[in-house]
C-alpha cells in the first residue's frame, strides 16, 4: 500500500516538474517579446543573446511612436477635415478595438436573441434554421473568405472596418453558444411572464436576458479576442494605412525595411499583445466557459 | 418545456409567436445568410468561373477549367503534399499531448490547474502577428537565438539558416503551429474530465482497477466525443494553416512551406485569379471534410 502511494506521489511530482518546464518554455516567447523590446539594439543584435537586459531602454518604443500619422480625415462637401497627429501605432491599436468592440456588441445582440427564440420557441422553419448554421460552421471559415472580398467590394465597404465586422457577426458560433445557454431558461417564467401580459420583447430583455448574462460574457470575452487575433481576416479586407489594426501593421512592419530591427518589431508585438492578455486574464473563466460550452454536443 | 403549451395554443397564437421568432431572428440571418450563406454558393458558382477584367465569365466549355487547371498545377500538388504533412504531424501530437496535459493538471488543485490551463492558452491569446514575429527572431540566421544557444552547447557547428532551408522550414511551421493550437485542446479536456461519472470511477477503484485500467476503460471512452471534436477542429485549423507562412517564409525556400491556404491566397489576393482561387477553395472544403467524415467514422466506431 505504502509503496503504491509512494509511486503515485513519485509520478505526480515527475508530472508537476515537466510541466513547470513546459510552461517555462511556452511563456517564453511572451518573455522573449517584452525583455527584447527594452533592450539596446547592440545587445540585440550581439551574437551572444542576453536573457535579462542589461541596460533597459525606451529608445524602441519611443521609435515605435515617432511615426504619426491623423487621427481621423474626413472628406465632406469638399472639405477636408483633418483630426490632430497621434502616433501610428496607437492609432491601429483605436483601430483594432473599433473593430473588436463593433464585433462584440453585434454578436451578443443578434446571438443572444436568435440563440433565444431558437431554444425556446417552436415555429415553422427553426429546424431549417439551425441545421444550416450548423452546416455552416463545419464548413471552413476560411474558405468563405475570398469571395467575401469581392462582395464587400460589391457592397463599398472593402477597406473599412465594417468589412472585417460584418462576417464576423455572420459567423453562427455565437448562436450556438446563447443557444445552449438558452436551454438553461425555464419554460415556465417565461409562460407565468405570457400570461402576466409581458410582450415579446420585454419577455426577452427582462426575464430572458438577466438569466443568459453569463452566456453574454462568455461570447462578448471570446468575441473580441478572436476578432483581435483574426489577422487573415484583417490581411484581405484592409488595405489603406488609415484602417489598419495592430497586426497588420507589426505585420507590415517586419516585412518590410525595418525588418531586422528586432527591438523594434518586439516593441510593436509588446503593443499588440499586452491589451489583449489583460482583456483575457481579466475574464479568464468567462473565457474558459465560453470555449467549453461551444463544444459541449458539438 | 415550448413542447407542452404548442398543443394549448390557438392558431392565432401560433402564428403570432412564428412572427415574433422571425423578428427576433432577423438581425442574425441578415448577417448569417448575407456574409456566411451568400459568399459559400458565390464561392462554388465562381469555382466554375473565369476572372478577368470585364468579371466573371462562364461558359460551359471553360466550366472545369479551374479544376483541370488544379490538377496540373505542380505548385498546387506541392501545396498539398505540404498540407497533408502539417496536419498527420500536428493534429495526432496536438491532440495526445493536450490529453496528457489535460490529464496532468486536472489531478491537480483548481489554483494550479487553472493556472497551467492559463499558461498553455497563452501562445493562442498573444495573437500570431506578435508570436510569430518573435519567432521570426529566434530562428534568424544571424540574431536568433536558437544559433546562439546551439552553438553555446556545441550541437551547431555553423549556423543554420532554419526558415531559408528546405530541410527545416516545415518543421520549424509545425513548431510554431503546435504551440498555437494546443491551448484550446487543453481547456476542453479538463472540462470533459470534470464531467466524467464520478461515482463509476469509485466503484471500479473499490473494484480494484488500477489508475490505467480507470483510465482507458471508464474516462477514454466518456471523453471520447471531446476527442472527436477536438480532433476535428485541430484538422481544420491545420489545414487552414496560413498566416505563419504568410508571416515567416511566404512559401518558401523553393516552395517547401507552401500550403493550399497560402496558395489560395496568393493565386486569389494577390493574382486576382478569384474562381482558380474559388476553386482550390472547394477541394480545401471536401478535402476536410473527407477527413472530418473518417475521424467520426473510425472514432464513432470506438464509441458506440
Amino acid at each position: 500500500m505504502t509503496t503504491m502511494k509512494e509511486k503515485k506521489g513519485a509520478y505526480a511530482i515527475v508530472c508537476l516538474v515537466i510541466l513547470f518546464i513546459l510552461a517555462v518554455l511556452f511563456t517564453f516567447p511572451l518573455y522573449w517579446i517584452l525583455t527584447g523590446s527594452l533592450k539596446t539594439p547592440i545587445e540585440i543584435n550581439s551574437a551572444s543573446p542576453t536573457l535579462w537586459p542589461q541596460e533597459f531602454t525606451l529608445q524602441n518604443y519611443e521609435k515605435l511612436l515617432s511615426s504619426q500619422m491623423n487621427l481621423f480625415e474626413i472628406n465632406a462637401f469638399g472639405y477636408t477635415i483633418t483630426g490632430p497627429a497621434i502616433a501610428s501605432a496607437l492609432k491601429w491599436l483605436l483601430n483594432t478595438v473599433i473593430m473588436a468592440v463593433g464585433a462584440m456588441v453585434l454578436t451578443c445582440i443578434t446571438a443572444s436573441m436568435a440563440g433565444y427564440v431558437l431554444a425556446k420557441k417552436r415555429f415553422y422553419g427553426r429546424d431549417f434554421i439551425f441545421g444550416l448554421m450548423v452546416c455552416a460552421m463545419a464548413l471552413p471559415k476560411q474558405v468563405i473568405l475570398i469571395p467575401l472580398v469581392q462582395q464587400m467590394a460589391a457592397l463599398h465597404i472593402h477597406d473599412t472596418l465594417l468589412a472585417v465586422i460584418v462576417p464576423i457577426v455572420g459567423w453562427p458560433f455565437g448562436v450556438f453558444l446563447m443557444k445552449q445557454f438558452s436551454e438553461n431558461v425555464p419554460g415556465e417564467v417565461l409562460e407565468s411572464a405570457r400570461i402576466d401580459g409581458a410582450g415579446q420583447w420585454r419577455t426577452f430583455y427582462q426575464i430572458v436576458y438577466p438569466l443568459i448574462k453569463p452566456g453574454v460574457g462568455a461570447l462578448a470575452i471570446f468575441t473580441f479576442i478572436s476578432s483581435w487575433n483574426d489577422y487573415f481576416m484583417q490581411l484581405i479586407m484592409l488595405n489603406s494605412n488609415t484602417v489598419q489594426t495592430i497586426s497588420l501593421g507589426i505585420a507590415k512592419m517586419q516585412a518590410g525595411p525595418e525588418a531586422n530591427d528586432f527591438g523594434l518589431i518586439m516593441a510593436g508585438a509588446a503593443v499588440a499583445a499586452v491589451p489583449i492578455l489583460i482583456v483575457f486574464i481579466a475574464f479568464q473563466k468567462y473565457f474558459t466557459q465560453g470555449i467549453t460550452m461551444g463544444a459541449v454536443k458539438g | 418545456m415550448a413542447k407542452t403549451n404548442q398543443a394549448g395554443m390557438s392558431r392565432a397564437l401560433v402564428r403570432r409567436e412564428t412572427t415574433a421568432a422571425y423578428l427576433f431572428l432577423l438581425p442574425c440571418l441578415i448577417f448569417f445568410l448575407g456574409f456566411v450563406v451568400y459568399p459559400m454558393v458565390t464561392c462554388f458558382i465562381n469555382s466554375f468561373t473565369i476572372y478577368n477584367t470585364y468579371g466573371h465569365s462562364f461558359s460551359v466549355a471553360t466550366m472545369f477549367d479551374n479544376y483541370k487547371r488544379m490538377f496540373d498545377d505542380k505548385v498546387f500538388w506541392q501545396g498539398f503534399w505540404n498540407t497533408i504533412i502539417i496536419v498527420v504531424v500536428s493534429v495526432p501530437t496536438v491532440t495526445a499531448f493536450s490529453l496528457w496535459v489535460g490529464t496532468a493538471i486536472y489531478q491537480m488543485g483548481p489554483k494550479l490547474r487553472s493556472f497551467f490551463r492559463c499558461i498553455f492558452y497563452l501562445p493562442v491569446v498573444t495573437g500570431t502577428v506578435a508570436v510569430t514575429v518573435v519567432w521570426k527572431w529566434m530562428f534568424n540566421n544571424y540574431y536568433g537565438l536558437f544559433n546562439a544557444v546551439g552553438k553555446g552547447l556545441g550541437i551547431l557547428d555553423q549556423n543554420i539558416n532554419w526558415l531559408g532551408d528546405e530541410r527545416f522550414a516545415i518543421w520549424c511551421i509545425i513548431l510554431i503551429l503546435f504551440t498555437t493550437s494546443i491551448g484550446q485542446p487543453i481547456v476542453l479536456y479538463v472540462a470533459a474530465l470534470g464531467n466524467v461519472d464520478q461515482a463509476l470511477i469509485e466503484a471500479s477503484e473499490v473494484d480494484g482497477a488500477t489508475k490505467f485500467q480507470v483510465f482507458w476503460k471508464i474516462k477514454w471512452p466518456q471523453i471520447m466525443p471531446t476527442t472527436l471534436y477536438i480532433l476535428v477542429i485541430t484538422t481544420i485549423n491545420s489545414f487552414q494553416c496560413f498566416a505563419l507562412i504568410q508571416l515567416l517564409t511566404s512559401g518558401g525556400p523553393n516552395g517547401s512551406t507552401q500550403t493550399i491556404m497560402y496558395y489560395i491566397y496568393y493565386q486569389a489576393i494577390k493574382l486576382g485569379e478569384y474562381g482558380y482561387g474559388n476553386a482550390m477553395g472547394i477541394i480545401l472544403a471536401i478535402i476536410i471534410a473527407l477527413f472530418s467524415a473518417i475521424q467520426f467514422k473510425v472514432a464513432g466506431k470506438d464509441n458506440t
